[in-house]
């Protein structure tokens, strides 16, 4: 029934019944983390690529154990050690490791739709692991396996995220998927990181809104999505750390404005006593831990359908996202 | 002698438009006579016919790149003229950020003995109005108008400060030499990689707000006004700067601007993270493109533009935010323009205008076919039916948006100074 997937490049273009599909893959995946013994043979013979030309533990961590919990090869390059730094070009890096033959590649880049240009220009999936200020399609769907373990299901909810909305590649990638079942979203930052334009990111159906006062946004809200103050970029606005505490830290007092028992998400890496107080991240609603076991399971759920359905399973690949 | 047989000659600078047959003689116009009525005194000329084609006077491009000297992987004058006489162009005018920078009259020669050399086109070079188009200091301005310059713009970036704008302007009245000004803020713009709106949050790109451009304008039309200088804005993009010039205009300031094509053709929408749809100015929102358009059609431009700017490959093909700005546009522009009077928007009579009369006017040129007026002409069909194919461009470079695109209408045959340059 599902489109076959060849690359997985962002969340917009997806449908619900897509996404949908790949959560529904994650879960025995997420069984097989409570395993003792945790590792399959389903991709045994294959070898993932990772291209991380922007630094990242976590992710690359995740990706990794993902990859070798199926079974699979591991080939890692350090981009930041490596070619880049003598001045080659990000296509001959990356054609480079494709001549040694992985079955897909998973990147991370500072430039916003670099891995669309690699997947448009290589023959095999390409899985984009963050992409500057774009989207994180794999951030999105742990985001979305969590809330639905924790809930029961997606639809509907009441969704405020607080924090440098504009840059954040994370707030992107929930974004677009939240209204495609229905959530309503409530935005809430300084004000330069949060452009109108953001009202209309997702269509004209979708229910997304700013909010300039936390208490506000967080008013009556079913989950809170609380994003990491990247510190380089409080220098360019030049904004107060101590006015950004302030005003938007989730605090234990702002978050029992929020629906009783709502859930609090965050990407990582968290900055306690920044962008939330630690008494919230380490509360009963905080889900950080489980999204990352989540993470495991959605990343082994989306290596497996991009390379595991045998070999007729990627006959052809075209530069769209999902082929038809 | 060359003689055109059955052409409809299109002068703006008369309004004419009827049946004509001209006769050239050497490198100028030596009769322009109702059909069939020149036979006698051209006997022996070579006939071309021109039946079925529009007969303009030689297309003007106020802006382009040719990139030599020093840029020469990526286009060189003989590269970059053929492709502007395949688009229909008899005189071009590169812009100044070349490798040296043309701000002094060496350059300027060696660039205008190179083109004596090897150009298809004539060469109009535009000088830089700073040394090195660094802002700090003016360039030896004089000495390249006697050199052959045109106008004096640091293109690339606006004039730096508003004091050295001052001073350059005061000083071009005195020559007489238009300022062209690339308008931009540079402290808004600063990173940015395609027009700040929709599209930049939606691609998660750094954007430049269209007021970036506008600022400029209004800060150099005011200096216009305090020097009396003849003023023109490069690559006009956005409504707000559109109606400052409209202003200016009204209030009798000799101010004058050019819009490019890409402009009045696409819209940030279309971007993606397609690196052949990133040039400065960006293009803007449909806003913008719709008052581009009326701007076209009102007169408040003067000119069309192209910006040709080439860029070899290798780059190009990089993440979109480390691409270099800049589309090659010689051999489509016309036919770009073409499409507004297909759909109704532009008067033929009005596109032969903005690539002939109004380009050498804000030169201060005169641009006419006339018994004793140069032999530059381009003849045009609006109804050939062709499509672009940028693996056949006559550029060295490749990077068009408008690979593949099918057109009506093209430049046909274009002369230069009495001689066929170029005949599709």
């Amino acid at each position: 029934m599902h489109e076959r997937f060849n690359d997985l490049l962002s969340i917009e273009p997806l449908q619900a019944a897509e996404i949908a599909f790949l959560l529904d893959q994650s879960v025995p995946f997420l069984e097989i983390q409570r395993h003792p013994l945790k590792k399959l043979a389903t991709l045994r013979g294959k070898t993932v690529g990772l291209a991380f030309f922007e630094s990242s533990t976590r992710t690359r961590i995740s990706f990794t154990t993902a990859a070798s919990r199926l079974g699979a090869d591991v080939m890692q390059l350090q981009a930041e050690s490596s070619s880049l730094k003598k001045g080659e070009s990000l296509l001959d890096t990356v054609r480079t490791l494709d001549a040694m033959k992985p079955d897909c590649i998973v990147m991370r880049h500072a430039s916003s739709g670099a891995p669309e240009f690699v997947a448009s220009r290589l023959d095999i999936p390409v899985i984009n692991a963050g992409d500057g200020a774009h989207e994180h399609p794999t951030q999105g769907l742990l985001d979305a396996l969590t809330i639905r373990e924790r809930l029961g299901r997606l639809e509907g909810w009441n969704v405020t995220i607080i924090g440098d909305i504009l840059h954040s590649r994370v707030a992107r990638s929930n974004i677009h998927l939240l209204t495609k079942f229905g959530c309503r979203i409530t935005l809430c930052g300084p004000a330069m990181w949060l452009p109108r334009e953001l009202e209309n990111l997702a269509g004209e159906r979708a229910s997304i809104r700013r909010v300039a006062n936390v208490e506000e946004a967080l008013s009556g809200a079913d989950i809170v999505m609380v994003l990491r103050v990247q510190q380089e970029r409080l220098h360019e606005p030049a904004l107060s750390l101590d006015d950004y505490i302030l005003l938007y830290q989730l605090t234990p007092e702002r978050l029992r404005l929020a629906r009783p028992e709502a859930l609090v998400l965050h990407p990582g890496p968290m900055i306690r006593g920044l962008e939330i107080d630690p008494v919230v991240a380490d509360g009963s609603q905080s889900c950080v831990l489980e999204q990352v076991t989540n993470g495991l399971a959605v990343r082994m759920a989306i290596l497996f359908e991009l390379i595991g359905r045998g070999p007729d399973a990627n006959p052809e690949k075209d530069s769209s996202h999902v082929a038809s | 002698m060359l003689l055109l047989k059955g052409g409809r000659l299109l002068d703006p600078a008369s309004g004419t438009d009827a049946a004509r047959d001209i006769l050239l003689e050497d490198d100028r116009i030596a009769a322009i006579e109702s059909p069939d009525t020149l036979n006698g005194r051209a006997a022996g000329a070579q006939v071309i016919d021109a039946c079925g084609l529009m007969v303009a006077p030689g297309f003007i491009d106020l802006h382009c790149h040719l990139r030599e000297p020093g840029g020469e992987s990526s286009e060189t004058i003989e590269t970059g003229t053929l492709a502007a006489v395949r688009g229909g162009f008899t005189a071009v005018c590169p812009m100044p950020n070349t490798r040296p920078v043309n701000d002094n009259a060496s350059v300027t020669r060696s660039i205008l003995e190179r083109a004596q050399a090897v150009a298809h086109t004539r060469v109009w070079p535009i000088g830089a109005a700073s040394i090195g188009s660094r802002g700090e200091a003016l360039a030896e301005i004089a000495a390249m108008q006697k050199a052959g310059a045109v106008a004096v713009s640091d293109d690339g970036k606006p004039v730096a400060t508003s004091k050295l704008l001052r001073q350059v302007m005061d000083y071009c009245c005195a020559l007489d030499l238009p300022v062209i000004d690339h308008c931009e803020d540079v402290s808004l713009a600063a990173g940015a990689s395609m027009r700040e709106g929709p599209s930049s949050v939606r691609l998660g790109l750094r954007g430049m707000p269209a007021a970036a451009e506008s600022i400029c304008v209004a800060r150099d039309v005011q200096i216009a006004g305090l020097t009396g200088c003849r003023y023109h804005v490069a690559h006009l993009s956005t409504r707000a700067s559109l109606e400052l010039v409209r202003g200016a205009k009204r209030d009798g300031l000799r101010v004058s601007c050019e819009v490019t094509p890409h402009h009045f053709t696409m819209i940030d929408e279309e971007v993606g993270y397609d690196t052949n749809r990133k040039m400065n100015p960006p293009l803007g929102s449909r806003e913008d493109l719709e008052a581009l358009i009326a701007g076209l059609a009102d007169g408040t431009v003067d000119a069309i533009a192209t910006d040709h700017a080439p860029h070899e490959r290798s780059t190009k093909e990089v993440e979109f935010d480390r691409a270099p700005f800049g589309i090659t546009g010689f051999e489509t522009a016309f036919s770009l323009a073409l499409e507004l009077v297909h759909s109704g928007k532009l008067k033929l009579l009005r596109v032969v205008e903005l690539f002939t009369t109004g380009p050498a006017r804000v030169l201060g040129m005169r641009r006419t076919l006339a018994p004793g007026e140069p032999a530059d002409l381009t003849l045009f069909s609006t109804t050939h039916e062709w499509k672009y194919l940028v693996a056949d461009s006559a550029s060295k470079s490749r990077n068009s948006p408008f690979d593949g695109r099918s057109f009506r209408g093209a430049p046909m045959m274009t002369i230069v100074a009495g001689r066929l340059a170029y005949r599709r």
